[in-house]
């Protein structure tokens, strides 16, 4: 059997367990640059503000609700993210972190499932104070079934998918846009088909689901009928590409501001790359204007480049996205967004030169690269950086509510009175 | 010479970081003189943290403001270690939630009725009883207050 641990409104709990005040209260978490809702607590739920919907839409009901709202605080999220993964791994040796809020294990070999379930879900809420839901099935895909019911129908927060007839009867409730891995475009296709339900989709005949949904439809087919295809990954394997975006505070326009912005991402991308000790084979760039403004035309620019030999180089990398967004950016657009991703990513000991590609520097980068990052760790984010980082960099993104970083930075520690 | 050549067989290794990074550095050096005496009795470096916190998952560091607790050695701006795991055991200093607030006590239990009492110099601090019509938890015990003595 296969078990899925979920924390509750995760972000939203986080908050909550610094600020007292705010249980049973509604909040809402918004996303990178204060742009969308993208965490609610139960309370905010029921009174209808919406998952991803822009913070502007829900302004309404924030207002005559008094809605707590936070900026996303992800030192916070982070670190509490850490804490509960570690007290599950203690409790189950198979596990795999799926996301930051949900983790598989496997609980084959587990004689009573609903103790384990419940012991989980009272150690993480003892030591954590982040309320976890578990779902129990034979699959993954029916553990997320299963999970998805707990926190709905639940009062303890734990749901065992164990007989024919409990599976059939949850499938009904299930909508299909709900199934794991099933995203909005396929939820369209199938409810045109008039499948609303997962236990609608079970009955489709499977050549039709390969056809219509490649491979993948037909292993999510597969595992609710209760055949696993998707296995526990636990040893996470090596990132194939690591992405850096975001969307800026500020309207910019200028070529100078997008070149901070993308030699920041750039650099960023390179150390992460180097934490995971790889390299890079190409990068891409990507500039694009806000979508949602009419007014303003859309223009949304892209290229990629291969370096003749994989590189971890911050000074590679960023030199390479500046030429790249020299070449795509175009004047007159007010950009909303960009982002800078590396990928084919390969151990880095395993590079094989290129044979023109004789850098008679790289050991001498490689060292001033290794201190950069010690620096860095030991002192600061951005201690030391890349000029064309910018120094004021004020097209940085809002984050105009964010709550202190209670557990990762020394001033910013919970302070009670007594 | 050629012959030489033949014999010597080449091996690639490929090197990973973590095995260099285990490498430890003498702490006297390598240089010429004597090797420090103290060499063979190396410790463990002594580690306060792992002392201070026995459950990592569970332990947040808190900073007490006010003067309530001042006669049980916790002073204004001191650095509280805070275990969420521990069940409170009467006289541990907790850090409670009452009606929504935090507030930082002596948790005194007695024939089940809970007494919140502040420890002040001077008597200008209530003690807080727990009755139905508050709200309460304990939110973590305070296992150790770290006090800057300059």
């Amino acid at each position: 059997m296969i078990a899925l641990a979920d924390c509750n409104n995760f972000y939203a709990s986080c908050e909550r367990v610094f600020n007292p005040a705010l249980k049973n209260k509604a909040l809402i978490v918004l996303s990178n640059n204060d742009g969308c809702v993208i965490a609610r607590s139960n309370e905010s739920k029921a009174i209808g503000i919406q998952m991803g919907e822009p913070v502007f839409k829900a302004r309404k009901l924030i207002e005559k609700n008094n809605v707590t709202v936070f900026s996303t605080n992800f030192a916070l999220y982070g670190d509490m993210s850490k804490r509960v993964m570690s007290l599950l791994s203690n409790m189950s040796p198979d596990i795999e972190i799926y996301s930051i809020d949900e983790a598989f294990m496997d609980f084959s070999g587990i004689k009573n499932y609903l103790r384990l379930g419940l012991e989980m879900r009272d150690v993480v809420l003892k030591h954590t104070g982040i309320p976890i839901s578990v779902g129990i099935a034979k699959t993954k895909t029916l553990a997320k079934v299963a999970n998805h019911f707990a926190k709905r129908h639940t009062k303890k927060d734990i749901y065992i998918l164990d007989s024919e007839s409990k599976i059939s009867s949850v499938l009904k409730l299930m909508p299909v846009s709900k199934i794991w891995g099933i995203g909005s475009q396929y939820a369209k296709m199938l409810n045109s088909y008039g499948v609303k339900s997962a236990s609608d989709f079970i009955l489709l005949d499977e050549g039709w689901v390969l056809k219509k949904m490649t491979i993948a439809g037909l292993k999510m087919q597969r595992e609710l009928k209760g055949e696993p295809c998707i296995s526990l990954d636990t040893s996470p394997s090596r990132k194939k590409s690591i992405c850096t975006s975001r969307s800026f505070g500020v309207k910019v326009t200028q070529l100078q501001v997008l070149k901070e912005s993308i030699s920041s991402h750039a650099a960023r991308c390179a150390e992460k790359l180097r934490l995971e000790q790889g390299c890079a084979r190409y990068v891409s760039v990507i500039i694009k204007t806000n979508p949602f403004s009419e007014l303003d035309g859309y223009y949304h620019g892209y290229k990629t480049m291969n370096f003749n030999t994989p590189t971890n180089d911050t000074m590679d990398i960023v030199g390479a996205a500046e030429t790249l967004l020299k070449s795509i950016y175009k004047k007159g657009f007010i950009y909303k967004k960009s982002g800078v991703i590396i990928g084919d990513i390969i151990p880095q000991n395993q590079i094989q030169l290129n044979m023109f590609d004789v850098d008679q520097n790289k050991a001498k980068r490689d060292s001033l690269n290794s201190a950069v990052d010690f620096i860095n760790k030991a002192i600061g984010k951005d201690t030391v950086y890349i000029g064309s980082q910018g120094i004021a960099r004020e097209w940085q993104l809002k984050r105009e509510k964010l709550s202190p970083c209670y557990t990762t930075k020394w001033n910013d520690l919970l302070t009670v009175r007594c | 010479m050629s012959s030489e050549f033949k014999k010597e067989q080449i091996i690639f290794y490929s090197i990973e970081d973590e095995s260099l990074k285990k490498l430890h550095i003498y702490e006297s050096g390598v240089s010429a003189g004597f090797p420090s005496p103290a060499d063979d009795y190396l410790d463990v470096d002594l580690n306060l943290h792992k002392y201070l916190v026995k459950h990592p998952t569970a332990t947040f560091f808190i900073i007490a403001k006010g003067h309530s607790m001042e006669k049980a050695g916790i002073s204004d701006s001191d650095l509280l270690v805070v275990d969420k795991s521990l069940e409170p055991k009467n006289k541990d200093i907790v850090v409670a939630i009452v009606n929504g607030e935090f507030t930082v006590k002596r948790y005194l239990i007695s024939r089940g009725s809970i007494c919140l009492k502040a420890e002040g110099l001077s008597n200008d601090y209530p003690d807080i009883n727990i009755t139905d019509s508050i709200e309460f938890e304990v939110w973590g015990v305070v296992t150790h207050t770290i006090h800057n003595n300059r």
